[in-house]
């Protein structure tokens, strides 16, 4: 494991009025590791992965990217350092083709004028540089693309733009297994070309068929970051539901005891 | 790091096939049966109510009747081109006709009560028009008002701001003549061969240029004979068109000749070019698109949708102002029904004929000139039969009716192929 990870969240807060979403969490991802992001509905997951990537606003906690401090104020910061989120709805546009939808609100430009050949050039090297081969002609509209395709087009999209970070929200959720095993292997293939990937899932085997370490969020608090291959599945499942799995997890990391952690509510 | 696009050798991700003709027309019709129609329909509609009306009343097909089409369709076009625009975006603009109006109404009203020069009132009427699209297009984004209320509300209002500005709905005469001629002159013969030269050279030039570079780049092209096609065909319909409007419409020539290409429709081509270029090859009409293909998309790729959606409503409005001009040109006056009556109902069957989509993201400017074609060519077929107002009201009726049929149709067999 490298030393410095690539980023990292110290005793981040965030609360919504009287809601405390998460409390106290720290979270760090490094490069050329997919660290998948674990926990039940309400765990606080969407709103982490908001809070990094500056929809949301953090009440308190520090934020380290490549072993310095930084300050995150907004979505454009979060790409200006290279964290891009593809989110499980896509936001993609179904009338427009891939290369336009690939490039979309940062399109090539010669002069006045679209530089199209130089953009679908560029997203052919991306595609083919993530080794897919699924997608058939990059002029067609994303209407016609499958589940798993159109996943595939919102990932390629987002590491197009140097990105260090790739969070993806769920993007499993909706595709049959063929297609998600598609996109399980470009997950992978993501953290070998040397990026940090944020996996959020709900599906164990997925979290196990790719990740190298799972953070398991518990009623907003971070119960445990251990590396894929020192729990098991059931072990997880338990950190999920309960908080604590054995020493790990709330018993034995936590120094909080029982804060009587309320109810999540803000959230997916 | 991240993906080296550099380092990576070039292969192509997609596995297509080098096109070639066959493979391009099969391409295209499996477009069309999994309902991507583009043109089609348009195009058919009119050679059928060509067809019918030439046969019914053989003056249909006469070449004083063919310039009559863009003289009388001129106005509904352009207004539907600006109307694409708003319907890309999922909005709709029924204000349209009425600030043509308005727009006319600024114009004669400086001209003749007041005495201007023709380019002050063309300006400020063009200024009119973008001013009411900026208005429209704050209280749609800004405020949040529906765009059908918003515009609706201003149908009405703009009725009476135009009765105000002509004084109690008078008839004003408009004089100028560079505004007359829009409508009225005819350029000299030589002149029309040289537009559609230019036109056929320009659209040559940007073809090649863009099959040449895309090859060298290797990436995938229309085969070259499938352009050269295209340029052949471009070149066959404006000449034809350019030779039949440059035919001797006058009865008696020797007392006034009357020939040549009408003034507004060079007028008509340069829009269509410059709007359509602004659509299809710039980052803006992109984002148009977007807009209207899902705004939480375009809003996370960081577009300033609001921008957007104001602009659209300025581009019709101006739009609009060009239309109310060019009618003014048309009765070389202006009056309570100048951009009234049919004239937005038209320009909004116009855009739909052609194939913009009133559900937003699909349509392109080349749509309102099919479209407006089509009303066109119904309006006079009618007229030369002698139809009554009724009749006539009731088959235009019929034919939207058909193209939003079609429209629905097409949408419900793309949805079920996957294909929008």
């Amino acid at each position: 494991m490298p030393e410095t990870p690539l980023l990292e969240l110290r005793g981040v807060d965030k609360s919504f009025g009287p809601v405390q979403v998460l409390r106290d969490v720290a979270f760090s991802v490094h490069p050329g590791q997919v660290t998948a992001l674990v926990g039940d509905n309400g765990a606080g997951k969407s709103t982490l992965v908001k809070c990094i990537s500056g929809i949301y606003d953090t009440d308190a906690g520090e934020f380290f990217f490549e072993g310095r401090p930084v300050t995150v104020n907004g979505p454009r910061d979060a790409a200006g350092l290279g964290i891009e989120v593809v989110y499980q709805d896509l936001a993609l546009c179904d009338n427009l083709d891939i290369v336009q939808n690939m490039f979309l609100g940062r399109e090539r430009r010669s002069g006045l004028v679209l530089d199209e050949a130089a953009m679908e050039e560029l997203a052919a090297e991306t595609l083919a540089g993530l080794s897919v081969q699924t997608i058939g002609s990059l002029r067609q509209h994303v209407s016609a693309l499958s589940g798993g395709q159109r996943q595939t087009v919102a990932i390629a999209k987002a590491v197009l733009w140097n990105s260090k970070l790739v969070v993806l929200d769920e993007p499993t959720a909706a595709l049959g297994l063929a297609q998600t095993a598609q996109v399980l292997e470009l997950v992978r293939r993501l953290a070998d070309n040397g990026l940090a990937v944020v996996l959020i899932s709900h599906n164990m085997n997925d979290v196990f068929a790719v990740s190298d370490r799972i953070a398991t969020l518990y009623l907003g608090q971070m119960v445990a970051q251990v590396r894929t291959t020192d729990v098991t599945h059931a072990q997880v499942v338990e950190l999920i539901t309960s908080g604590r799995s054995g020493r790990l997890g709330r018993a034995a990391e936590n120094t909080n005891g029982y804060g009587g952690a309320g109810t999540a509510g803000a959230g997916e | 790091m991240t993906t080296q696009p550099k380092t990576v050798p070039r292969e192509p991700a997609a596995v297509t096939p080098p096109p070639s003709i066959g493979s391009h027309f099969r391409g295209y019709l499996a477009r069309l049966r999994g309902g991507d129609m583009g043109a089609l329909p348009a195009l058919l509609g009119l050679l059928v109510l060509c067809t019918f009306f030439s046969v019914i009343r053989p003056n249909f097909l006469t070449a004083g009747n063919f310039a009559n089409l863009f003289t009388q369709g001129a106005t509904v076009v352009l207004i539907a081109m600006g109307l694409v625009f708003v319907l890309l975006v999922g909005e709709i603009d029924l204000s349209a006709g009425f600030a043509s109006g308005v727009c006319a109404a600024v114009l004669a009203n400086l001209l003749t009560l007041q005495g201007q020069p023709w380019y002050v009132a063309t300006l400020a009427a063009l200024a009119t028009g973008a001013l009411i699209g900026l208005v429209l297009g704050f209280l749609v984004t800004k405020v949040g008002i529906p765009s059908f209320v918003v515009t609706l509300a201003a149908f009405l209002a703009f009725q009476g701001v135009m009765l105000l500005l002509i004084k109690g709905g008078t008839n004003v005469p408009v004089q100028a003549a560079p505004i007359v001629a829009i409508e009225n002159r005819y350029l000299p013969p030589l002149v029309g061969w040289l537009v559609a030269a230019v036109a056929v050279g320009g659209y040559a030039a940007a073809q090649l240029l863009r099959h040449r570079d895309r090859s060298a780049r290797g990436l995938v092209t229309d085969p070259l004979s499938v352009v050269l096609l295209r340029i052949g065909g471009l070149a066959a319909l404006l000449g034809a068109g350019v030779y039949v409007l440059n035919l001797e419409r006058s009865l008696n020539a020797l007392i006034s000749s009357n020939r040549g290409m009408p003034v507004v429709v060079p007028l008509l081509g340069a829009l269509l070019v410059g709007l359509t270029f602004l659509l299809s090859r710039t980052a803006y009409g992109r984002h148009v698109y977007a807009v209207g293909g899902n705004r939480e998309a375009a809003r996370r790729a960081g577009i300033d949708v609001d921008r957007i959606r104001i602009s659209v409503f300025v581009v019709c409005s101006s739009m609009a102002a060009v239309g109310g001009i060019v009618a003014a040109s048309r009765f070389s006056s202006v009056d309570a029904n100048t951009g009234g009556s049919d004239v937005l109902l038209y320009a909004v069957g116009a855009a739909v004929i052609g194939g913009t989509s009133l559900f937003g993201g699909k349509g392109r400017v080349m749509d309102a000139v099919l479209g407006g074609a089509v009303v066109a060519v119904i309006d006079n077929g009618m007229g030369l039969l002698d139809a009554s107002s009724g009749v006539k009201y009731v088959f235009t009726g019929l034919v939207l009716l058909l193209a939003a049929g079609v429209d629905a149709l097409t949408r419900r067999r793309a949805a079920a192929t996957g294909n929008r």
